[in-house]
């Protein structure tokens, strides 16, 4: 492996019928970066997740707009944005309840952004007004 | 390319036994959702998820489990969780599922579990 950044950039039209191919994209960015199979596999859920929520909330199912996945990395980290023009929708301000109470109150909300934090190492939202909101998700490579 | 997702279901006694072959995701929860519902609505209370043909699931997959469980219980019913592969069991660890459902081994431990503990005790 080289300290060269190597960039990655993956475009598809908002629907969930493009997040399996999401996951490979991811998937074969995570092994190039040598993460390994645990660390791939929670990758492809947190990726998966959160254009998820793209899609049903930010663009509200509107299948005629673009998700973004953008990733970068070199021998330390992998960093991946998820990036829309939608409706800004920070996913980190859901309420995280507990399981129980979601399920008695017939809710799963925040479930996804839930995983996420749990899955990588960092995860900061940006949300540039008129233009794009970012998600962004690190994984160190150990 | 679609998410691959299919649904078999058959019947042991008076439980119904759902195998997910695939992945389960926010494309392909709602088939899974409606699934489970045509049991309820046929009267089938019971109910095994064998999960050794599913390889993924996301929160959208999850959810569906937990939106009904409650009402499934309140029934008399139950979701058994059985032969589930360790990725699946990892994303079901992080959000505590061991918690809230019975999972078990296969689909012969989900059965007598039925028998012996219809409703996963606290």
């Amino acid at each position: 492996m080289t300290d060269i950044e190597r960039k990655f950039l993956l475009t598809v039209p908002s629907s969930t019928a493009n997040l399996a191919l999401i996951r490979e994209f991811v998937v074969a960015v995570g092994v190039q970066a040598g993460l390994g199979d645990a660390d791939v596999g929670k990758l492809e859920l947190a990726v998966d997740e959160a254009c998820a929520n793209v899609m049903e909330h930010a663009y509200e199912h509107d299948e005629t707009k673009e998700v973004v996945v953008r990733a970068t990395f070199d021998r330390e980290v992998l960093h991946i944005i998820v990036e829309d023009t939608g409706r800004g929708f920070d996913p980190s301000r859901v309420p995280q309840e507990k399981l129980d109470r979601l399920i008695a109150a017939k809710q799963s909300g925040g479930l996804g952004m839930r995983l996420i934090k749990a899955l990588m190492d960092e995860v900061r939202y940006e949300f540039i007004p008129g233009q794009k909101n970012e998600l962004h998700m690190l994984k160190r490579i150990r | 390319m679609p998410t691959p997702f299919r649904i078999d279901t058959s019947r042991i006694d008076d439980i119904s036994v759902m195998v997910l072959d695939g992945q389960v995701d926010a494309h392909t929860a709602p088939r899974f959702e409606e699934a489970i519902q045509a049991e309820l609505t046929a009267g089938h209370q019971r109910i095994i998820a064998d999960c050794a043909k599913l390889t993924y699931i996301s929160s959208a997959g999850l959810g569906v489990f937990m939106s009904f469980i409650e009402e499934i219980r309140e029934s008399g019913g139950d979701i058994k969780i059985c032969s589930v592969i360790p990725k699946v069991q990892a994303t079901f660890e992080i959000l505590g599922f061991q918690d809230i459902f019975d999972i078990v081994a296969d689909v012969p431990a989900a059965v007598q579990r039925f028998r012996e503990s219809p409703v996963k005790e606290a």
